[in-house]
């Protein structure tokens, strides 16, 4: 057995293992670094492939940010996952037939894969220039459509965000630097003559 | 590959939009709430403009190797769009100034949902018409959760996302067993590749059906339809209800057309259910409303089973079918909603059909349009309801769908029923305190869409023609 091959077992069997996990620890914190681990062992399995750039990707984007976001909602929301829970048994059955149905259908669709003519395997990787370059190459002339739409699309969220969340609230102070660095020596302090004895 | 800029000219009318969005949005950014009227003004010149370049744009065109293209279909369902959200934005502007929740972003969400619509009309390939539907769609979920002071409409906005996720999420599996069996996104090479029907593919479009299905609001697909329609502030149901209705369809009839016309008869099963399954329930749940809204979610139901019809025909017929109800669709359902945003009272908006009582002494035009309207909604001939009805149900005989075709007329007497009532409110109860003085933006679409409705056919041929060009464009 090859190097590559023990890491692909490796990668991939700690990857379902810790998949599993996300779903049968009790902890939701657990649960949330179970995730994160798949997560990591997924791009080693990209690395392994040769697909660097991906893999990258997704360490920094799904590790780095989608992750840790969850954990933050995790631990912020104080969800009370006993309570959600609680039926659990009372749906079993129509649950496990619904599972029971889908895994049916997924035993047929895998069972009659054929594919199309003219499908390939993974396209072999050029050596000569790095993934992120050969990305870029297709992204910004081929795709130039999908990627500018996405682009709207993101913006729409982000609109949608503002939108949704922004209120302007009446006689909030805030900070405001031009007026604090004009600020003189006569404006910040007043001097009082006390007279002794009587106070102020 | 050289590129030069003039290629991009088949999709001016898009790139139009989007540009404008973009200023506007800076404008208003800037600029602030006092912007809100001119921002609105400014994207109705822009959706105007984006008509006009539609009409005078090159009749046949392909982008972006086949991604976007541009066709008579196209620029038929486009100019369908851009006129219905035009529409129900001039309606919108001054309803929601009364009820205090003018934003500008508003005008710009509903330009960038347009810009969605056009995009999704010409999408040519799984890529394209997955990113049109989230960009309409995402600006949808926004504008129902616009009064967001309301509990009822946030939970709108909220049904409407999630659901619409996962209605995402089946479109997408769905799109991705498609290319893992045909090898391709391209519309044309899965037509190509997809010439013996195999369980994988089946898979796929039964996922993709389904996910349109949600975007349609075709039954078993439709549980957010009504919740959404009585939740969100009435202009934004009005929106909802006319352009992405149009587009949705507009892209479900291209894909099942375009890209599966050699196993039309593994799909045709799944219209013809769908088709029957909402004509009924929209007859049938819609006869115990009483809020109009509600009624309008209902009816629009049912109207998508209509519609479908002509789709599960997979004829030429039946495409024109779809495009002349769709068209009728759009013009009776801005009518009536601009009816539904004059029900408005000093104490505030009244959404029940008995406020409606005794309109025709109150305000007798109005009554005599909107009695029109419900005629034509339930398909009573000769209004354009009823041609509507006619070309679809004639395209399913010639299909020898007689069942569906039996079912859907039917179902349209049942669906008379609750539309009749409307008309019985209006012109035989006793009168209920009238209604504030209609804005003249909505006077202007009531009398238009009436007239259309009421006069289509004494000439319906200029319609039937560009119908049929649009439709032949597919074949």
């Amino acid at each position: 057995m090859s190097l590559a091959a023990l890491f692909f077992y490796l990668f991939a069997g700690v990857a379902v293992a810790s998949a599993f996990m996300v779903i049968a620890s009790r902890n939701p914190v657990h649960s949330v670094l179970f995730l994160i681990l798949t997560f990591v062992n997924a791009s080693g399995l990209f690395i392994l492939i040769g697909a660097e750039y991906i893999a990258m990707l997704l360490i920094v984007v799904y590790v780095g940010a989608v992750a840790v976001l969850f954990l933050f909602v995790v631990m912020m929301l104080d969800v009370d996952f006993v309570e959600l829970r609680q039926g659990f048994l009372q749906y079993l059955p129509v649950g496990a037939l619904v599972g029971l149905v889908f895994f049916a259908e997924l035993v047929l669709v895998v069972g009659s894969w054929t594919f199309g003519e003219g499908v390939t395997g993974a396209v072999a990787a050029s050596s000569d220039v790095s993934n992120a370059v050969q990305i870029g190459r297709v992204l910004y002339t081929d795709y130039v459509y999908f990627f500018q739409a996405a682009g709207l699309v993101l913006l729409v969220a982000m609109i949608g965000a503002i939108v949704l969340t922004l209120r302007h609230k009446e006689n909030v102070k805030r900070q405001s630097i031009p007026v604090q660095n004009a600020r003189t020596k006569a404006m910040a302090i007043d001097v009082v003559k006390v007279p002794s004895g009587k106070g102020l | 590959m050289t590129f030069t800029l003039a290629a991009l000219g088949p999709a001016l009318p898009e790139l139009l939009l989007a540009v404008s969005a973009i200023l506007l949005l800076l404008f208003g950014a800037i600029v602030g709430p006092k912007s809100t009227d001119t921002v609105n003004g400014l994207t109705l010149a822009a959706l105007f403009a984006a008509l006009v370049l539609v009409i005078l744009g090159p009749s046949q065109a392909t982008l972006f190797g086949g991604a976007f293209q541009v066709d008579e279909y196209g620029r038929f369902l486009k100019v369908l769009a851009l006129l219905g959200a035009g529409g129900t934005l001039a309606m919108s502007v001054d309803w929601l100034k009364v009820e205090k929740q003018s934003r500008f972003e508003f005008a710009i969400l509903v330009l960038l949902s347009t810009l969605g619509m056009m995009m999704l009309i010409s999408a040519g390939d799984l890529i394209a018409l997955y990113m049109g539907l989230e960009l309409m769609s995402l600006a949808l979920y926004v504008i129902a959760a616009n009064n967001r002071d309301s509990v009822r409409s946030t939970e709108a906005g909220l049904k409407y996302f999630v659901l619409g996720a996962l209605s995402s999420g089946m479109f997408l599996y769905g799109a991705s067993l498609i290319y893992g069996f045909t090898g391709s996104v391209n519309f044309a090479r899965i037509a190509e590749a997809a010439r013996e029907p195999s369980l994988g593919l089946i898979f796929g479009i039964v996922f993709t059906f389904a996910g349109l299905c949600f975007k349609v609001s075709a039954v078993p697909f439709h549980m957010w339809t009504p919740d959404v329609y009585e939740g969100a502030p009435a202009p934004v149901t009005a929106f909802f209800a006319a352009a992405p209705k149009v587009a949705a369809m507009a892209v479900f009839v291209r894909f099942a057309i375009e890209a599966l016309p050699n196993v039309v008869h593994q799909w045709q099963q799944i219209i013809v259910f769908v088709s029957i399954a909402s004509m009924a329930l929209g007859s049938f749940a819609a006869i115990g409303q009483r809020n109009l809204k509600r009624l309008m979610a209902y009816s629009s139901i049912g109207h998508m089973g209509y519609a479908l019809v002509g789709l599960a025909a997979g004829t030429e017929q039946g495409v024109r079918g779809v495009l002349v109800y769709m068209t009728i669709y759009m013009a009776m359902t801005l009518g009536t909603f601009a009816c539904i945003l004059s029900m408005r009272r000093k104490d505030g908006v009244v959404e029940n059909y008995d406020e409606l009582a005794g309109l025709a002494r109150t305000s007798p035009v109005k009554a005599f349009f909107l009695a029109a309207l419900m005629f034509s909604l339930a398909g009573i001939p000769p209004l354009a309801g009823f041609l509507a009805k006619y070309y679809v149900f004639l395209a399913a005989i010639e299909a020898g769908l007689y069942t569906l075709a039996v079912i859907g007329v039917l179902t349209s007497v049942v669906g008379a029923f609750y539309y009749l009532r409307i008309v019985k409110v209006m012109y035989f109860d006793e009168p209920a305190p009238a209604f504030e003085p209609m804005p003249s933006e909505l006077r202007a679409v009531l009398a238009v869409s009436g007239l259309f409705t009421v006069l289509l056919f004494v000439y319906p041929a200029p319609l039937l023609a560009a119908a049929g060009a649009a439709a032949r464009a597919l074949f």
